[in-house]
């Protein structure tokens, strides 16, 4: 089981973003993205999850055309972007009941992701009462309430304070000891040991390709 | 088939929350249509002749100010992401997103239409013609307010925009709908006019889920 992506472009807004880009994730590793604002680790994470196609190139898993079967692709990771996709007139469990279903999670599996994300105790409060962290933390338990083995993460520790940063490392050391693979776009040092870094920057297309077409 | 039932769940639920959000599609259809008599006057023989007509049209502009709020919260908040990356296929949420439209808006719509139909003393052979054809109409309706939405997402003034995509694919409904209505109260046959609007609804329950999927993608580019 292999997920790989090879001669990766992308272009967002008429900006050529990242483009000759190659990666490999194996089970029971973990990528980390790096680079500055807006070199692309959430356009990278995107064209991951499918959910953007790439201008160029492709993505495969162990061997598997990812563009093939996308529904496929999708059975199998858990994406965390910056949008927490919470309901504020649902409350903590309706919320994440909502998606962990949908992927096949069980109401065991459910409580157990809100006591690993430190959201016991508050599973009637509404969305719409939830700090920052909380919905942040919310938003992770995705991670724990149903099974899959790709996760891609954009910057999953905003707004979290120590514990729950410490509470994210266990749950990613978990995924990854249960032969899970994690892509995670940080800019913090998450403290995740034996991991491959890929830094955005080294695909950033020379500067006169930036504004190609534009004269 | 389990992710169409638990996305509609989900579509339920929150509209359920939110029961004002339909409360106020209902309550617009019924101020418009009274206050038809009060622009054209109370002779009963010509509002009984307007019935249809009204009926129809104030519940095609009420369905109108519903569509917007089909997409744009879940856009806005990442919820459409996350749907996206459900095990269902887009086509599949399409569809869900309709049915529950259908549910929350559609079908008050067609209960409060009698409603209407009494206070324009509509003849009493046009009732049955009326709920065939609201039964039929508005899920089209639905449908095809769904790819308006899932079009115009992320535009800004979406809703006006939303309003000139939508309103001339409906108004065959339209045509159909009071065309059926009046030949009831005529004595004519309606089977025709029904059959046509039974054509609408399936042809738009076959192609409107692909069109609405190839817009979401578009938006979540």
């Amino acid at each position: 089981m292999r997920f790989f992506g090879e001669n990766l472009s992308c272009v967002r807004g008429e900006r050529l973003v990242f483009s000759g880009l190659e990666f490999a994730i194996d089970p029971g590793t973990a990528l980390v993205l790096t680079g500055s604002n807006g070199s692309g680790k959430t356009s990278l994470l995107r064209v991951m999850a499918s959910l953007t196609h790439p201008t160029a190139g492709h993505l495969a898993w162990q061997d598997g055309p990812v563009a093939d079967d996308p529904e496929r692709h999708h059975n199998r990771l858990h994406y965390v972007g910056h949008l927490d996709a919470l309901k504020p007139v649902l409350s903590v469990r309706e919320n994440l009941e909502t998606w962990a279903q949908l992927h096949g999670g069980t109401d065991k599996k459910i409580a157990l992701a809100l006591k690993k994300l430190r959201l016991e105790g508050f599973e009637n409060i509404p969305g719409r009462y939830l700090s920052a962290g909380q919905r942040r933390r919310l938003s992770l338990a995705r991670l724990a309430a149903s099974d899959a083995p790709l996760w891609l993460l954009d910057e999953p520790t905003i707004a979290l304070d120590a514990a729950s940063v410490d509470a994210v490392r266990t749950l990613i050391a978990e995924h990854r000891t249960a032969g899970g693979m994690a892509v995670i776009a940080t800019n913090v040092d998450l403290g995740i040991t034996e991991t491959t870094t890929l830094n955005l920057l080294d695909f950033a297309p020379a500067e006169e390709d930036v504004w190609e077409g534009v004269t | 088939m389990s992710a169409l039932v638990l996305i509609l769940r989900r579509e339920m639920r929150l509209a359920l929350r939110q029961i004002g959000d339909s409360a106020i599609i209902v309550l617009f259809f019924v101020l418009a249509a009274v206050l038809f008599p009060f622009g054209v006057g109370p002779e009963p023989n010509m509002l009984a002749r307007m019935a249809p007509g009204v009926v129809w049209v104030t519940a095609l502009l009420a369905a109108m100010l519903s569509f917007e709020r089909l997409f744009t919260p879940d856009f806005e908040d990442g919820s459409l992401e996350q749907l996206a990356l459900g095990p269902a296929p887009l086509e599949m949420v399409a569809l869900a997103k309709a049915a529950a439209h259908w549910l929350t808006t559609g079908l008050p719509l067609m209960i409060a239409a009698p409603l209407i139909a009494v206070l324009y003393r509509l003849p009493d052979s046009g009732y049955g013609a009326l709920m065939t054809t609201m039964a039929l109409g508005t899920p089209t309706i639905s449908l095809i307010g769904t790819v308006g939405a899932a079009l115009t997402l992320g535009s800004r003034r979406g809703g006006v925009l939303l309003s000139l995509l939508v309103i001339p694919l409906i108004v065959p409904v339209l045509i159909f709908g009071t065309a059926a209505i009046d030949a009831a109260i005529g004595g004519f046959p309606v089977r025709q006019h029904l059959m046509l609007m039974g054509g609408f609804l399936l042809g738009a329950l076959v192609l409107t889920p692909l069109a609405t999927a190839a817009a979401l993608r578009q938006a979540l580019e």
